[in-house]
């Protein structure tokens, strides 16, 4: 089955090593949610997935649909499928939302091959309108300027352009608040089916009560400590990370 | 972005280089026999011959400016490098008639097919001398002329005599005064009254030669009323050793005429190019340079205007890029000597990996006019940490009613951003275009069209290259 395999992935920055031994595997067609505290490694697991060069592999490793991923250049790994939409997107400035995604459109495109205008404003501003941004934004400077909330949508907005096998949503939800995290978890739901994956990373289960999700696994200290289903969210969020710390991480590590 | 991935300049377009025989050739270094040379192979009028005798004695009596400008320049060595090249040739009015060797290098670059496409009037110098001249010839009927200075001074010394050298003396400057001993081809235009010539002219400087120095003169004189636009470009192969590029570039607008002079500069990393270009805006005239400055060791330039009458305006745009091992220090000079008169100057610079960016701005209004405005504006792109930016602005502006507006800033983009650009699926180059192109396009949205198209393609040309 197609999926985006992550199998004993150990990843360092500098000398210390964040993620050990992290294994998932995420199959097309379901939503998993990674919630851990902070500082755990999951921002580490996206931006190694992503192929920052910060984060050193040290070990393992990882296919999407059988496809070796580390060790591609980030732009290949995007366009084998893979999107992480950013916890903290950064600004690009001069650069237009939509000249941006237009670039990224053509970047996908066999040589010679040119986007369509017509077709792709038509396809923006559709997706625009079902995150309720205001079509204005398109020639807006990339985040330049952008509330928290804004840049969030943003991410999502360029996840529905980009339309990608395997999401990753690095805690899309922190900086929103409740209206604005409707509208996204909208978004993202109107995307989901067979072709996609995602893997939502959240620190907090109210995010998934809107983006309700196939599997949930519980990170601690650079590992997944315990996977189950939507309810371990809920168990999670009553019992709190000491439940984490004191319970799971022990028993895992033997 | 990691170190080794950053830049290794390869502008592929103009690094090529056909074998060339040359029938003149003024030998290596530079003593007044050289200058007898090249007065001799031209057949110049002794005024001329005398006018490049006292321009010898002037640079050889003045120092490298090191005192202000970079250390680099004591690299060139000005006792081997050859001054003058040429098969012989006159310009050739059509295409057939120039050497093979040289038609396909022209060809190689396109020269041709943009004559057909937009432009009046072409003249593509290989080495020292041009190769081909041609104008559209409605154009010659109404006057125009557009011929080198060799002829220039020779068929029309009526004409350019009284302004050859008067907007930059000889003595501006070390290679303002060398280009005076030696130079060689160029353009010298003149657009009668009342004309205006709705296509660019261009020219075409082409280094074909190892250790070699081009030295062109160029003159515009727009007469009153007269409209023209001019545009440059110049490209050289990579060589191993130094190549010297020091040209002299006048412009006179009289009254109410109108100047554009466009530089798309895309030298290899090896040339040092010390160009002076200034222009002389008389009552109600305006005199435009947009000057875009790719590639070179070392690009040392300022154009200027002199606002000599009532009401002149003079505007410098310019986009400097340097990426690795280039240093582009350009910048711009406005001297307003009338009342009313007003001037714009906006340059960007780029500077990539170890590349290194310097403006330097020189704006003057005494005290004694009134109603004066310049705005300036400089703006400083680093692609990530290495890059070095200097901005030397100075404007002096003095008495009541004469305003001036200065605005400076410098944005990065960092390896996050490039990361951010990366993992959407641009490659490496593709972002920094971008980022580039962002920075530069209000700015490009003012050249015309065909300009700012070729821009845009060398642009991506060196941030390819740049990736490796
Ligand atoms: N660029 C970095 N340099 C050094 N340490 C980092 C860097 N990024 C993250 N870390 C460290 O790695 C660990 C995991 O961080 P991160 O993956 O951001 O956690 P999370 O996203 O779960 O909050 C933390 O201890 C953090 O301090
Ligand atoms: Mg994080």
């Amino acid at each position: 089955m197609p999926s985006l395999d992550i199998r004993n992935l150990c990843v360092s920055i500098g000398e210390k090593p964040i993620l050990k031994d992290f294994s998932l595997s995420l199959p097309k067609g379901e939503v998993h949610a990674i919630m851990g505290p902070n500082g755990t490694g999951k921002s580490t697991l996206a931006k190694a997935l992503a192929g920052h060069e910060d984060y050193t592999i040290t070990g393992g490793e990882v296919f999407l649909d059988g496809e070796l991923l580390l060790g591609l250049e980030p732009e290949a790994r995007a366009k084998l499928g893979l999107f992480l939409a950013f916890q903290y997107p950064c600004e690009i400035p001069g650069v237009s939302i939509a000249n941006f995604l237009r670039a990224a459109s053509q970047a996908r495109l066999p040589e010679g091959q040119e986007v369509a205008a017509v077709e792709f404003y038509k396809k923006l501003h559709g997706k625009m309108d079902a995150l309720k941004m205001d079509r204005k934004f398109t020639a807006r400077s990339l985040n330049e300027g952008f509330s928290g909330g804004e840049r969030k949508r943003c991410e999502i907005l360029q996840m529905m352009m980009l339309e990608p096998k395997y999401a990753i949503m690095d805690e899309t939800d922190s900086g929103l608040d409740i209206d604005a995290l409707k509208i996204v978890a909208q978004g993202v739901n109107l995307m989901r089916g067979p072709e996609l994956g995602v893997l939502v990373i959240t620190h907090y289960q109210r995010l998934l009560d809107y983006i309700v999700p196939d599997k949930v696994h519980v990170m601690w200290d650079g590992r997944i400590v315990k996977s189950g289903g939507k309810e371990l969210a809920f168990e999670l969020e009553a019992k709190g990370y000491d439940w984490v710390s004191k319970e799971l991480a022990p028993s895992a590590k033997n | 972005m990691d170190q080794a991935t950053q830049l290794e300049i390869d502008r592929e377009k103009g690094n090529f280089r056909y074998e060339t025989d040359y029938a003149f050739d003024a030998g290596v270094g530079l003593r007044p026999a050289t200058v007898d040379y090249i007065a001799e192979v031209k057949g110049e009028a002794p005024w001329v011959r005398e006018f490049r005798h006292k321009a010898l004695k002037i640079f050889e009596s003045k120092p490298m400016p090191t005192h202000w400008a970079t250390k680099d320049l004591e690299a060139i060595d000005f006792s081997k490098i050859r001054y003058y090249l040429s098969q012989g040739q006159k310009p050739s009015r059509t295409w057939d008639e120039v050497p093979a060797d040289i038609k396909k290098t022209f060809e190689r670059l396109g020269i041709p097919e943009q004559e057909r496409k937009f432009l009046a009037g072409v003249e593509a110098q290989f080495d020292s001398e041009a190769a081909y001249s041609r104008m559209k010839e409605g154009l010659s009927k109404l006057g125009v002329i557009f011929v080198g200075p060799t002829e220039g001074l020779k068929e029309h010394e009526e004409i350019f005599r009284p302004w050859f050298g008067k907007v930059i003396p000889t003595s501006d400057n070390k290679f303002s005064a060398l280009n005076s001993a030696v130079f060689s081809g160029g353009s010298f235009i003149y657009v009668p009254k009342g004309v205006k010539v709705k296509q660019p002219l261009q020219a075409y400087f082409r280094i074909n030669a190892e250790n070699f120095g081009q030295f062109e003169r160029t003159l515009i004189i727009a007469d009153e009323g007269a409209e023209v636009t001019y545009m440059e470009g110049c490209t050289a192969p990579k060589f191993e050793t130094a190549t010297l590029h020091s040209a002299v570039v006048e412009l006179v607008a009289l009254k109410g005429a109108k100047i554009q002079y466009i530089t798309v500069q895309n030298w290899s990393n090896n040339v040092f190019n010390l160009v002076t270009k200034r222009g002389l805006a008389h009552e109600e005239s305006e005199i435009r340079w947009i000057d875009c400055n790719i590639g070179s060791r070392l690009t040392m330039k300022y154009p200027g205007v002199i606002l000599k009458g009532r009401r002149a305006r003079g505007e410098v745009l310019s986009i400097a890029l340097a990426n690795d091992g280039q240093h582009q220090d350009t910048g711009a000079k406005m001297i307003h000597a009338a009342d009313e008169t007003t001037s714009n100057i906006i340059a960007k610079s780029i500077s990539v990996g170890q590349g290194r960016s310097t403006y330097r701005g020189l704006v003057q209004i005494p005290k004694h006019l009134k109603n004066c405005k310049n705005n300036t504006e400089c703006d400083a792109l680093l692609i990530n940490a290495n890059s070095r930016t200097d901005t030397y602005p100075a404007i002096t502006v003095r008495g009541e009613g004469n305003s001036v507006q200065h605005e400076a800033s410098v944005s990065k983009v960092s390896a996050e951003q490039i990361f951010y650009m990366r993992s959407r699926g641009l490659s490496e180059a593709a972002a920094m275009s971008l980022s580039v192109n962002g920075f530069i396009n209000d700015l490009v949205r003012e050249f015309p069209m065909e300009y700012s198209v070729e821009l845009k393609r060398l642009i991506e040309l060196e941030m390819e290259g740049s990736v490796g």
